[in-house]
């Protein structure tokens, strides 16, 4: 005989009261001012006077209990028992003690956590799922972004950037990684290739005939078989079909690219949030340390260091310079595919005699 | 001891370098558990062949609709049997954190716990839409796993066409620019849509995020359906003595180039003390005894820059509240849409001040579910049918600050322009 089925305790979001370090719960609603005494740190001070100093160290998200354990571990007996995560997945120990934050810093690097992410660095990149769980994953994501990390490690340790430097990954035009001053993201470049045995059967085709921006597909009968088709010139790869659609494979293991976005921006900071743009495309999804991505990267990095003055963003810097120079700086080619033709597209086009020479 | 592990070439390469290592937390867990060495088996297959492998189903916990991620492995032998077949079932509990995701060292033992006996070992902290990932469960364990997590007082998080789970920046609890309490809101909103969290049934996914001030580290007006950032109404407050050490620090130059020149909207200007204009909304802040800031707060648009770079020396005012923000979503299907402005000021202080919020999120989703097309999302919908007739439809009043400019074509019918023009009039005298 099974046991009674146990019913959901319909709690909710959890009073954040009981997770939050002492000093927080004191002092909520009542900051006066931080500053970072080195990369990794920041310091709150209160009105009370109360001080807190927060240790940011960087972590790779999809964590092992191993690896949960030993930063519990070192909250514990280096912190003060209490951490909390950044939207980027980095791990913060916050601690009332400015003579622990040393010996925290130590420990965390010891065990190979690095510290850093604040400021003007560059923090972790936000990423997805890709092959390790999603459903539709056109490449992986934390072996991307590890290989990315990697390559940028110097960069999150430190704060030697313009101003703080935001990345995200997708591995599908979903573009679950979100907006950021740099993004890698998976562009497909054939249509989809479509089982006709299986979409009749495990499709709802008029709820996927309505998912296409361009209205590329239509009802067909397929080999005596109901299915969909696809108008292939007019189809632009992006893969909205695929989701609702499975027999309608939309990733390649070699026509499934790489594009890369820059300018993103959700802070209302000095100029309004800004939507990214394309920057390159066609970059091959080589696993398992893509190369080519982190070159086009890099590069990008590496001029926007060079040149962007203090407290421009990636986007406040290219409003500067202009694109012909963004594109002459890090050394990509600016080609036909880049100039938009979507809807509301003639609002990006230039209506002037502002050119820079 | 669990069995022997699969070649992973592939995988091996990401155990290099100095960032942590993913596979090396895998490899760890396959020490001890079966699942995990197929896991890596399938991973490493993915890598080899450069597709993914899992498919989505049906697996849920008693009473609840959504929450519960699944994944069955797509790569089967000749017989239909699944080559990794430890790893046949590999489903995601997405369970809410507390707002800010703040733990205590217990907490995260329990969950570790928990996910040891019954599920994998593998938690994302966090997923993009801000759950705790718990990664990788049999359909045979979810219920007991979601039922160990729930008696911690945790509930599972959203999926599917639903109110999703929220994120609120740190805030209040650590940050001095917060201007409302984002743990407070965030809580309040989503524990009134519960039903909707759990079990789906809107036209499509609505979120909702939480941050404390224009810097929206939340990055709400871009993700969220409903954004709530952080804002103030009265003058910028000022510390002189922290501005004149913020100036002996960075000088003349830094101030001119970083702070003056970046306003957005010129709102700062260097004066001579004497020269400090007194009007109700000037402040300003000194740099030494003879020279200040000077603010003129109705020219500023609360962009954070120069709060940003002189933390201390200027801060939010004290009558603060949110704008609320409308429609934000990623590409698929019509392209990534920022939110609009639709209130752009809301006092959030008392208790009545974040009921009169979650009223508002109440009516939006109300709205949203009578309107909306299926798989459209909030920002399409506002798109298809106007601002106007989304204002009109929740009962909000137009402003000029829900737009860049005014209309740039003639195609409208304004007939009825001195009847509206007496109503917003006789609406304002009342007040």
């Amino acid at each position: 005989m099974a046991q009674a089925q146990r019913r959901a305790v319909e709690c909710g979001v959890p009073e954040a009261t009981p997770f939050m370090h002492p000093s927080l719960v004191k002092n909520k609603g009542n900051w006066k001012y931080h500053d970072r005494p080195r990369p990794g740190v920041l310091h709150h001070v209160a009105h009370s006077g109360d001080e807190v100093w927060s240790v940011r160290a960087g972590t790779q998200r999809q964590m092992d209990t191993y690896t949960i354990r030993t930063l519990c571990d070192i909250a514990d007996k280096f912190g003060e028992g209490f951490v909390r995560f950044t939207i980027r997945s980095n791990i913060e120990y916050i601690v009332a003690d400015q003579k622990k934050v040393d010996a925290l810093i130590a420990e965390l690097e010891k065990n190979g956590f690095p510290v850093g992410g604040t400021g003007n660095s560059m923090s972790m990149v936000a990423h997805t799922q890709g092959w390790l769980h999603c459903d539709i994953p056109g490449t992986d994501a934390s072996g991307v972004v590890k290989s990315m990390m990697d390559e940028l490690y110097h960069e999150f340790k430190n704060e030697e950037m313009p101003n703080r430097l935001h990345l995200s990954t997708s591995c599908c035009e979903i573009n679950c990684g979100g907006q950021a001053d740099i993004a890698v993201i998976i562009q497909h470049t054939k249509p989809p290739k479509i089982n006709h045995d299986l979409v009749a059967n495990v499709c709802e085709r008029p709820a996927v005939v309505a998912r296409c921006p361009v209205a590329a597909i239509r009802p067909a009968l397929v080999n005596g078989k109901p299915s969909l088709e696809v108008d292939e010139k007019k189809c632009i790869c992006c893969g909205a079909c695929y989701p609702p659609c499975p027999p309608m494979q939309i990733n390649d293991p070699e026509h499934s690219k790489l594009a890369i976005w820059v300018g993103g921006k959700n802070a209302n900071a000095r100029g309004k949030p800004q939507i990214m743009k394309m920057v390159a495309s066609g970059l091959p999804n080589n696993a398992p340390r893509w190369p080519e991505v982190n070159k086009v990267v890099g590069d990008i990095i590496k001029a926007y260091k060079a040149d962007a003055r203090p407290w421009e963003r990636l986007s406040d810097w290219i409003d500067r310079i202009g694109w012909p120079r963004f594109f002459e700086k890090t050394g990509l080619t600016f080609t036909k595919y880049l100039i938009d033709d979507w809807r509301g597209s003639r609002a990006n086009l230039n209506a002037s005699s502002h050119v820079r020479f | 001891m669990a069995k022997q592990l699969h070649p992973t070439p592939n995988l091996d390469e990401l155990e290099k370098g100095p960032w942590p290592s993913f596979v090396t937390g895998l490899k760890r867990l396959a020490k001890d558990k079966d699942y995990m060495v197929d896991v890596l088996g399938h991973l490493e297959h993915s890598y080899k062949t450069r597709k993914g492998y899992w498919k989505g189903g049906t697996v849920g916990v008693i009473g609840y609709g959504g929450g519960v991620i699944p994944r069955f492995t797509e790569i089967k032998n000749d017989k239909g049997e699944a080559v990794f077949k430890d790893a046949a079932e590999f489903h995601t509990l997405r369970i809410m954190p507390p707002p800010g995701m703040h733990y205590d060292t217990a907490t995260l033992r329990k969950f570790c716990d928990i996910w040891d006996k019954h599920g994998s070992g593998l938690i994302a902290l966090h997923g993009q839409s801000g759950d705790i990932m718990l990664q990788g469960c049999t359909t045979e364990n979810v219920q007991p796993a979601f039922d160990a997590i729930n008696e911690m007082g945790f509930d599972m998080g959203g999926a599917g066409p639903a109110v999703r789970t929220s994120m609120s920046c740190v805030g209040a609890a650590r940050c001095e620019q917060s201007c409302f309490d984002e743990a407070k809101a965030h809580k309040m909103v989503i524990n009134t849509f519960l039903d909707d969290i759990h079990r789906p049934a809107l036209p499509y996914k609505f979120k909702f995020k939480f941050s404390g001030c224009g810097n929206d580290c939340m990055n709400a007006i871009h993700r969220a359906d409903m954004a709530v950032i952080g804002t103030w109404r009265d003058n910028m407050r000022t510390d002189n003595e922290m501005g004149k050490k913020w100036f002996a620090k960075h000088g003349m130059n830094e101030l001119v180039n970083d702070v003056v020149s970046r306003c957005p909207t010129k709102a700062l200007q260097i004066k001579d003390v004497k020269d400090v204009r007194k009007d109700g909304h000037i402040s300003s802040v000194a740099l030494n005894d003879a020279q200040c800031l000077e603010i003129d707060n109705k020219d500023c648009v609360r962009c954070m820059h120069c709060v940003n770079v002189m933390t201390g020396a200027l801060a939010p005012g004290k009558d603060k509240g949110a704008s609320i923000l409308v429609g934000g979503k990623s590409h698929l299907k019509i392209g990534s849409l920022m939110g609009t402005m639709v209130v752009p000021f809301m006092k959030l202080d008392k208790d009545e001040d974040y009921e009169q919020l979650v009223e508002l999120a109440q009516t939006i989703i109300d709205f949203f579910a009578e309107n909306a097309l299926e798989h459209e999302r909030t920002g399409e919908m506002i798109e298809r049918i106007g601002l106007v007739n989304f204002l009109e439809g929740i009962g909000l009043d137009i402003d000029a600050n829900m737009v860049n400019s005014p209309r740039m074509n003639p195609y409208v019918n304004t007939g009825g322009w001195d009847e509206e023009v007496a109503k917003i009039k006789a609406k304002k005298a009342a007040a």
